[in-house]
């Protein structure tokens, strides 16, 4: 490890060193090439210079389109990684998503398979609003077939994303609005980390927190806080795949703890917190401290107006007063 | 294998032998659905023998196909196998898909059955990927997509439409138009005479074509361009082949829906009688040569079928299998 690289750098060294590595990794989405600005976010630029227009296609404004051709191409032996810029705009390719790409392997009994990538980018904080801000990845945990994935460092990101990519099922990769600038230690070259573990990120005895993506960003502080300030040891555990799961760190960290935390930036109805709490509770009852909290955004739309947008959020401080709670 | 230039009494006989084979495999069908040999739901495809048969003659085994559930016709038409075709019509382990797609999702890439999907227009951007993938590797291989003219009215036909036609994909697009949409009739719920005139909107690389699919010769040199065209790189085309559906939606469908002149109409226009003596007259075969056939074929779904009566169904164990290529 040498230097240091931000989320964004994170996503176009995985991206560039994908594609050096297996000719069959192709891409496609709105705006992706260089003629048309290399992305709208700038993760694709230069890959259409180097890699060629044939390899890097920049498409309409059609997420059917897009999502379907991705499908169809990895049924074909390539390796496509589709762009839908905005997580919300997802929507418009549920049918391509959800009734094809997560059950087309079992579906052909195994005959065939979707070996895609999915990359978008969503998250609130940047004033966007109810329809350029939602995290969705509930959505996708619900349907069996598709690996769903969100980095929490810069260092991840790398290594989750390559391993998206030479993945053999449809992965849909999330990449935060907020933090695409916060830096983190580079990883080696040819990073990879396997998809479905979890990682326990900070080591603790009184308390777990689990979660992924950016709330593990603020996690980290106010665990780092809590030891010096309060002598709270608490132990964070980073899902990195949010499905399927890795039940085994958490239940192993929790049934250490006792306690458990769950965060996300989603809101709090019917979300992966609720899945995460009622399994631990399955599994662990008997061995609980205390009940299992959860911090969560509020279970309404994204609002604009920041002073709302800030309401509608979680907040670390939720965050650290769910921790001391499991300790009272 | 693929059809001769100009048509002729061998090129006619080509297209009746497939076209023939499938009515037989659909009167079986039906006959096992109405002694109860069979439950399951079944979309016939009779009435649309013609329309698969001239298209499919002029298909290699490396070309691609995507159906629909009423697909059966396409699929015998693409040389799928009998025997894991109707096993899994069966719901049995040895069927294509193992007993876990059944009839609406066959699957079997060795004769190019890539996905027959259950819903609506959604094969059409698959189809895109499939021909994207065959552009980029350089392959002499087109991609067959079938629908009904129901399907013409959804987003995904129009973004697919557009998408082929801007990057020229070696793709057909074929719309079986049988005159009804489940159980609306094509005037009530598409404004225009003829599908194929929605080519137009997507510019001079797509091309458009209706012709009446129940007339072979018709069929069979409307299929020969429009592959060739695909074949040499030259665009995709939309191909609009009129016919009629004779046994409603789905098996059991009472059709009151349709009005009986127009049946009655359609029917004079039948066009499996209509092949028979056209074969006949051309001198390509005679009328004991086809009973012939007719028994040769009867024995030959009849030993399959009794191959799909006696496969085991599933093991349970099954339900597990084929969700993630990585997961036990």
């Amino acid at each position: 490890m040498s230097g240091t690289i931000n989320f964004t750098q994170a996503y176009q060294r995985a991206l560039y060193e994908s594609m050096e590595a297996d000719p069959s990794v192709i891409m496609l989405g709105e705006d992706i090439a260089d003629e048309e600005g290399g992305g709208v976010f700038k993760v694709t630029a230069g890959l259409s210079t180097k890699f060629g227009a044939e390899r890097v296609r920049t498409t309409p404004i059609s997420e059917q389109a897009i999502v379907g051709a991705a499908i169809g191409a990895s049924l074909a032996g390539m390796r496509p990684i589709a762009e839908i810029m905005l997580m919300n705009f997802i929507t418009v390719a549920m049918d391509q998503i959800v009734n094809h790409a997560a059950k087309l392997r079992f579906m052909s009994g195994g005959q065939t398979h979707v070996p895609i990538t999915i990359r978008t980018r969503t998250g609130a904080g940047i004033g966007a609003a109810g329809q350029h801000s939602d995290m969705l990845e509930a959505w996708f945990a619900h349907v069996a077939g598709i690996k769903v994935v969100v980095p929490s460092t810069p260092a991840d990101a790398v290594g989750l994303l390559s391993s998206c990519i030479f993945d053999d099922d449809p992965c849909l990769f999330i990449e935060d609005s907020l933090t695409r600038t916060v830096s983190g230690p580079e990883p080696d070259p040819g990073h990879r980390l396997p998809l479905g573990k979890a990682h326990v990120d900070r080591e603790g005895g009184d308390v777990t927190v689990i979660g992924y993506g950016r709330p593990l960003l603020d996690t980290r502080k106010i665990a780092a806080k809590l030891a010096d300030e309060e002598g709270i040891s608490v132990e964070i555990v980073d899902l990195r795949t949010v499905s399927p799961w890795d039940k085994e760190t958490v239940l192993n960290s929790v049934a250490k703890t006792g306690r458990a935390v769950v965060v996300h930036e989603a809101p709090r109805s019917f979300g992966v917190g609720a899945e995460v709490a009622a399994t631990i509770q399955e599994e662990l009852f008997g061995q609980l401290k205390a009940p299992v909290l959860r911090a969560t955004s509020r279970d309404v739309t994204v609002p604009f107006a920041r002073i709302l947008e800030q309401e509608y959020l979680y907040k670390p401080a939720d965050i650290e007063s769910a921790i001391k709670s499991t300790l009272k | 294998m693929t059809a001769a230039e100009h048509y002729s009494p061998s090129a006619l006989m080509d297209v009746f032998r497939k076209a023939l084979f499938i009515n037989v495999v659909d009167e079986k069908m039906r006959g096992l659905l109405k002694s109860g040999g069979l439950v399951a739901v079944y979309y016939s495809p009779r009435g649309q023998e013609v329309v698969a048969a001239g298209m499919g003659v002029h298909l290699k085994p490396s070309d691609y196909l995507v159906t629909t559930y009423r697909g059966i016709h396409d699929q015998l038409a693409k040389g799928m196998p009998l025997k894991l075709l109707f096993a899994e019509y069966f719901a049995k382990v040895t069927g294509a898909c193992k007993g876990k797609g059944g009839a609406m999702h066959i699957t079997h890439p060795e004769t190019g059955v890539m996905v027959t999907t259950g819903v609506v227009g959604s094969g059409l951007p698959i189809a895109n990927g499939l021909a994207w993938a065959t552009q980029i590797k350089k392959e002499d291989r087109v991609t067959l997509v079938t629908f009904g003219d129901g399907a013409s009215n959804i987003g995904a036909f129009h973004e697919a439409l557009n998408l082929a036609s801007l990057w020229k994909l070696p793709v057909i697009f074929m719309c079986q138009n049988n005159g009804y949409g489940e159980c609306t009739q094509y005037s009530k719920a598409t404004p225009v005479e003829n599908i194929s005139e929605r080519a137009a909107a997507y510019g001079p690389n797509l091309a458009g074509v209706t012709v009446n699919g129940n007339d072979p010769q018709a069929m069979w040199e409307a299929s020969r361009d429009a592959v060739a065209r695909a074949r040499a790189g030259d665009g995709p085309t939309l191909l609009e082949a009129k016919t009629f559906r004779f046994m409603g939606h789905y098996f059991g469908d009472p059709g009151a829906y349709i009005p009986k002149d127009e049946y009655a109409a359609a029917m004079e226009k039948d066009p499996m009688p209509a092949i028979r003596q056209a074969v006949i007259e051309s001198g390509a075969a005679s009328e004991a040569e086809i009973k012939e056939l007719e028994q040769e074929y009867s024995a030959q779904i009849d030993e399959a079928l009794k191959f799909a009566a006696d496969s085991p169904a599933p093991e349970l164990e099954e339900i597990s299998r084929d969700i993630y290529g990585d997961a036990a």
